[in-house]
C-alpha cells in the first residue's frame, strides 16, 4: 500500500514535538516508545502496518485542543483514533504521524430520557452507550458487530451501521450533535440535543468524514425505548436467486423487519462446521427479525410466512423460545469467526440496489473460479449491503495481491450495478485508490473543498479517503 | 432563467453575471434576497422509481403533488411527511422537490423515522462555479466519501442549485389511528407527549394544539389496535380514538400548521427540547402549535418580540422567522460555526452569486 513519504523535518524534530506535547499532559499520556506504539501501528486492516512518531491519550476536550494546536504549529499529521477496529485502514498512521486516541475520554456526561438523548465522551463504546441507559429501559440503536470493542468517536467518523440498521438507520440517522476539535485547535458545537441546525448541516458531513475534518470529543446521541420483544424466523432456499426475490417481496409488501440478513452456501458451510448451529444445508438462508409485543411479532410473522410460502423454502424455521432464537443467530454472529478457521479473509463491503443481488452474487461466483480464491457471502441483504468474504493465504507469496485484486473487480461490479464501494466500513486507505471508479474528478474535488476549509493544511489524517494522486498538491501546501 | 436541462442550468449559472435567485416553485423562500430568478422548475420527471427497492430518482423541478400521486398509485411514500406552507405564507407557487429538499422540508412523522435529509440518498447539483457535481447514489447505505447529500439538505440554494434527487422511500402501512388527548393544560398536555414517547409503542407522530394533544400509531391492524390500548392507559386527560382518514387529516392539518394560518402576528419556528417547550411559550400571550413532542414549536407572536424570542431559546434551540417582517430571519450562530459555514459558501460559491444574504 502506497503511503505518502514521512515528512524528514517532523521525523528530526521528534524530541521537540514529544517535549512539547509532553509539557501538555500527565506523564504517562504521551507515547513515544517503540515497543510501546507498536499497538497504534495499524487498525483492523493488519495487513498494513507503520509504528507512529508518537501517541496521545489525552482526557478532556481542552487537552485535545491544545495538543492539535502544538501539531498544526509543528505542520504534524495528527490520525484520531477510537479503539482501531476500523476494517478499512482509517485509523492506520504515517511515521511522521501523531496518533491521538481518545480511548481514555469514555464517560457519560449527560443522560436525558425525558428529551431521549445521551451525551457521552468520543472514546465510550458502542455498547456501554446502550449499557447505559439500559437500565430504563432505553437503548442505542446503531449495532455494529463490533460494539463491544469500537468507540463512539470511531462510529462518528465511519458513520457505521449495524444489523438493525433497516428500522433504526445508522449512525447519521441518531447522531443529534458532536464537540469537535479543529486541527488548529478551535472548538466547536455542531447540533445539539435538539437535532434540527440553525443553519448548514455541518453535522452531517463531519459524520463520516473518517476523521479527516476533526477530532470528535463529545457526542449527543439519540436513544430509544426498547421494544417490548424481538423474534427471529430462519428461511433455507435452493437459490441465491429466489431468496433475492423473497426479500423484494418482503419489502415491497411494506412491511419492515429490523433485521434481514442473507448468507450463501459456503458461509452456511463453514458456519455449520464452526458454531454448529443447526442451519439448513441449502444455497441460501436468510435470518428476518421482527419487534414489537408477543401478538404483533405473531401478526408480523404470519405475513412473512405467507411470502416466504410462495416462494418454496426448503425450511422455514420460528424460533419458539429464547434458546431457539439464539440458535438462529448463533451461526450469523459466527459468520465472520467462521469463515477465519478456513483461512485469512479480506471482508469487502459493497452495497447494491437490492433487486441486483442475484446478478451480483452469480458473477461473484463466477469471478471466484476466475481468480482461483473462495468467497463466502453473508450480509445485510434488507438494504443491499453486501459483505463477500475472500478466503486467501497469507503466507503464499502473491495471494494477498491476487486477493486484492479480486476484491476490486468485486467492488466495480458493486459501483456498476448501480450502487458504491462500502456501506459502512468506509474507504480509509483500502477503498481510497477505488474512488475513481465511483467518483467523477470534479465529485471528489467537492468533497476535498469541504476539507480545504475544515483542515486547511491537510494535517488530519490526510492519506485517506481520496487517491493519493489527487491530494499530493494539498497535502505539500 | 428556467433551464430545462442541467446542461443548460449550469451555463445559466456559468454566464451569470449578477446574483441568481434560484427558485423552485417559490412556496418555501425565506429571507427576503434579490437577484435574478433561476428557475428550476424546467427540469422535470422521474428517472427511477423502483418500488421493490423504495427508491425513486427524480428531477429537482418535478411537483411535490406529481411524486406524491405517482407513489401513492404504488401504496408508498416519502416517510418525512413534507409540509405544504403555501397557506401559511400566504404562496401560491406549485412546491418543487428540490425545493423539500433545500429547505430538509420535514413534518410530524420526523420524531420517527427522521426528516428529508434522512430520507435522501443522493444528489446532484450544479455549484456557484456552473460545476457539475453528484454525491450519494440510490442505495440505502453509502459511506463512500463525505456526505455532501446531508450538507446539501437544507442549504437553500447557497452551496449550490439542485438538479436531481434521490430518495428512500417508505410503505404506506396499513393502518393509522390517533388518540386524542383532551382536558390538560399545555404543561400536562406536553408531558403526556413525552410519556408516550418514552414507550415502546413505536410512535409516529406528537403534537399539540388548541387544547388537544395528539399521538399517532401506525402499522399492521393488529399492531395500531394493540399500541392504541397500551397508550391509552399510559396518558392522563379524556382521550378519545380517531381512525384512517380522519387521523390523516388531523396530521395534515399539523404538518401543514394549518391551526395558524388565519392568526395575525408574526410566525416563528423554532427548535428546542420537548421539556423547554411549555416554558418558551408560556411567556408570550402568543399562539403556539407543537410538533415533535414539543421539541418543534410554531410560535405566532405580536411582531417585535424577536429579540424576547430568541433569548428564551437562548441555550435550548433556535429561532427563525418564518413569516413577518424584520429579523433576522435565520438565528445567527456561534461565531466559529459560522466561520466555516462562510468557508463552504466560498468555497462552492466563491463569486458569492447564489441567494446572496439568505442563510445570513
Ligand atoms: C469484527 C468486526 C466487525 C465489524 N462490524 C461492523 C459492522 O457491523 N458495521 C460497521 O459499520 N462497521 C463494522 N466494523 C468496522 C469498525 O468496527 C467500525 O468502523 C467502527 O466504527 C470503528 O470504530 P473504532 O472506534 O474502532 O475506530 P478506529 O478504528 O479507531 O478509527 C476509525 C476511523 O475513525 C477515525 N476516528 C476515530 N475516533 C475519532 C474521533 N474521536 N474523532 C474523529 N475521528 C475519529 C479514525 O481516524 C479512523 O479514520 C467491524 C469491525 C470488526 C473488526
Amino acid at each position: 500500500m502506497e503511503m505518502p513519504r514521512p515528512d524528514v523535518l517532523v521525523l528530526a524534530g521528534k524530541a521537540r514535538i514529544v517535549a512539547r506535547l509532553r509539557s501538555l499532559l500527565p506523564g504517562d499520556s504521551v507515547i513515544d516508545a517503540p515497543e510501546e506504539l507498536r499497538v497504534y501501528e495499524c487498525d483492523a486492516l493488519t495487513a498494513y502496518r507503520c509504528p507512529p512518531l508518537a501517541a496521545v491519550l489525552p482526557r478532556t476536550t481542552e487537552e485535545v485542543s491544545a495538543l492539535l494546536r502544538v501539531c498544526w504549529e509543528e505542520g504534524v499529521p495528527v490520525v484520531p483514533r477510537g479503539s482501531g477496529t476500523s476494517l478499512a485502514g482509517g485509523a492506520m498512521p504515517t511515521a511522521d504521524a501523531v496518533i491521538l486516541g481518545v480511548s481514555r475520554m469514555t464517560r457519560v456526561l449527560e443522560t436525558d430520557y425525558e428529551n431521549r438523548f445521551i451525551r457521552v465522551e468520543a472514546g465510550r463504546t458502542n455498547l456501554s452507550v446502550s449499557a447505559a441507559v439500559e437500565a430504563e429501559g432505553f437503548f442505542y440503536a446503531p449495532d455494529p458487530s463490533s460494539q463491544l470493542a469500537c468507540a463512539i468517536g470511531g462510529n462518528i467518523a465511519m458513520n457505521s451501521g449495524g444489523a438493525h440498521c433497516l428500522k433504526y438507520g445508522v449512525t447519521t440517522n441518531n447522531l443529534l450533535g458532536v464537540r469537535l476539535v479543529q486541527m488548529d485547535g478551535t472548538v466547536v458545537t455542531l447540533g445539539g440535543p435538539w437535532g434540527e441546525p440553525a443553519g448548514l448541516d455541518l453535522l452531517g458531513v463531519v459524520c463520516g468524514s473518517e476523521g479527516q475534518l476533526g477530532v470528535v470529543t463529545e457526542a449527543w446521541l439519540r436513544i430509544l425505548p426498547k421494544p417490548e420483544g424481538a423474534r427471529p424466523v430462519l428461511v433455507g432456499f435452493n437459490s441465491n436467486e429466489v431468496a433475492g426475490a423473497c426479500v423484494a417481496d418482503i419489502i415491497r409488501a411494506g412491511l419492515l423487519p429490523v433485521a434481514i440478513e442473507f448468507m450463501d452456501r459456503p458461509c452456511i458451510r463453514a458456519t455449520e462446521a464452526f458454531a454448529k448451529a443447526g442451519y439448513p444445508d441449502c444455497e441460501a438462508l436468510l435470518i428476518i427479525e421482527v419487534e414489537g409485543s408477543d401478538a404483533e411479532i405473531a401478526e408480523q410473522l404470519a405475513r412473512i410466512k405467507q411470502i416466504a410460502m410462495a416462494h418454496d423454502p426448503v425450511e422455514f424455521r420460528e424460533a419458539a423460545d429464547e434458546d431457539q432464537a439464539r440458535r438462529i443467530w448463533l451461526g450469523r454472529k459466527s459468520a465472520f469467526g467462521a469463515m477465519g478457521q478456513l483461512g485469512d479473509y479480506m471482508c469487502l463491503d459493497g452495497t447494491i440496489p437490492v433487486s441486483s443481488l442475484p446478478h451480483v452474487l452469480k458473477r461473484i461466483g463466477e469471478m471466484s473460479q476466475d481468480f482461483g480464491l473462495k468467497v463466502g457471502n453473508v450480509f445485510h441483504a434488507g438494504d443491499g449491503n453486501m459483505h463477500p468474504l475472500i478466503l486467501f493465504d497469507a503466507n503464499k507469496p502473491g495471494d494477498l495481491e491476487i486477493c486484492e485484486a479480486f476484491g476490486a473487480e468485486i467492488l466495480k461490479l458493486c459501483v456498476e450495478v448501480g450502487g458504491c464501494l462500502t456501506g459502512e466500513h468506509g474507504v480509509g486507505i483500502e477503498k481510497r485508490d477505488l474512488m475513481s471508479v465511483q467518483f467523477a474528478p470534479e465529485d471528489m474535488e467537492a468533497q476535498m473543498r469541504v476539507k480545504d476549509v475544515f483542515d486547511p493544511k491537510w494535517l488530519l489524517n490526510p492519506a485517506k479517503v481520496f487517491p493519493l494522486g489527487i491530494t499530493a498538491s494539498r497535502r505539500a501546501g | 432563467m428556467r433551464p430545462t436541462t442541467e446542461a443548460e442550468l449550469a451555463e445559466a449559472v456559468v454566464g451569470a453575471t449578477a446574483p441568481l435567485l434560484v427558485r423552485g416553485g417559490g412556496t418555501r423562500t425565506l429571507g427576503a434576497v434579490g437577484g435574478e430568478v433561476l428557475e428550476t422548475g424546467g427540469l422535470t420527471g422521474i428517472t427511477l422509481y423502483e418500488p421493490a427497492a423504495l427508491t425513486l430518482v427524480v428531477r429537482a423541478g418535478t411537483p411535490l403533488a406529481e411524486i406524491e400521486a405517482v407513489l401513492a398509485a404504488e401504496r408508498q411514500r416519502l416517510a418525512f411527511e413534507p409540509p405544504d406552507l403555501c397557506a401559511l405564507l400566504a404562496r401560491t407557487g406549485v412546491s418543487t422537490i428540490g425545493g423539500v429538499v433545500a429547505a430538509n422540508a420535514s413534518g410530524p412523522r420526523r420524531l420517527q423515522v427522521g426528516g428529508a435529509r434522512d430520507a435522501l440518498l443522493g444528489v446532484r447539483f450544479v455549484d456557484g462555479l456552473g460545476r457539475v457535481v453528484k454525491n450519494g447514489g440510490r442505495v440505502m447505505k453509502n459511506v463512500t466519501g463525505y456526505d455532501l447529500v446531508k450538507l446539501m439538505a437544507g442549504s437553500r440554494g447557497v452551496l449550490g442549485v439542485l438538479t436531481e434527487v434521490c430518495f428512500k422511500l417508505q410503505a404506506i402501512p396499513e393502518a393509522e389511528a390517533t388518540l386524542v388527548i383532551e382536558g390538560l393544560g399545555d404543561d400536562d398536555g406536553l408531558a403526556a407527549l413525552r410519556a408516550a414517547l418514552g414507550s415502546p409503542f413505536d410512535i409516529t407522530g406528537a403534537a399539540r394544539h388548541s387544547g388537544r394533544s395528539l399521538v399517532r400509531v401506525e402499522g399492521m391492524a393488529g399492531s395500531v389496535t394493540y399500541r392504541l390500548a397500551r397508550l391509552r392507559a399510559l396518558v392522563p386527560g379524556d382521550v378519545t380514538v380517531v381512525e384512517g382518514v380522519e387521523s390523516a387529516r388531523l396530521w395534515r392539518e399539523v404538518r401543514d400548521v394549518a391551526p395558524l394560518v388565519a392568526s395575525e402576528g408574526d410566525i416563528w419556528r423554532i427548535s428546542t427540547l420537548p421539556t423547554a417547550a411549555a416554558a418558551v411559550v408560556a411567556w408570550t400571550e402568543a399562539e403556539a402549535l407543537w410538533d415533535w413532542a414539543g421539541g418543534l414549536i410554531w410560535l405566532c407572536a405580536a411582531p417585535g418580540q424577536g429579540a424576547d424570542i430568541a433569548a428564551t431559546v437562548a441555550g435550548c434551540g433556535h429561532a427563525t422567522l418564518i413569516r413577518g417582517e424584520g429579523g433576522p430571519v435565520f438565528p445567527p450562530e456561534a461565531a466559529e460555526v459560522a466561520a466555516l459555514a462562510a468557508g463552504l459558501r466560498a468555497k462552492f460559491d466563491p463569486r458569492g452569486i447564489l441567494n446572496r444574504g439568505m442563510m445570513g
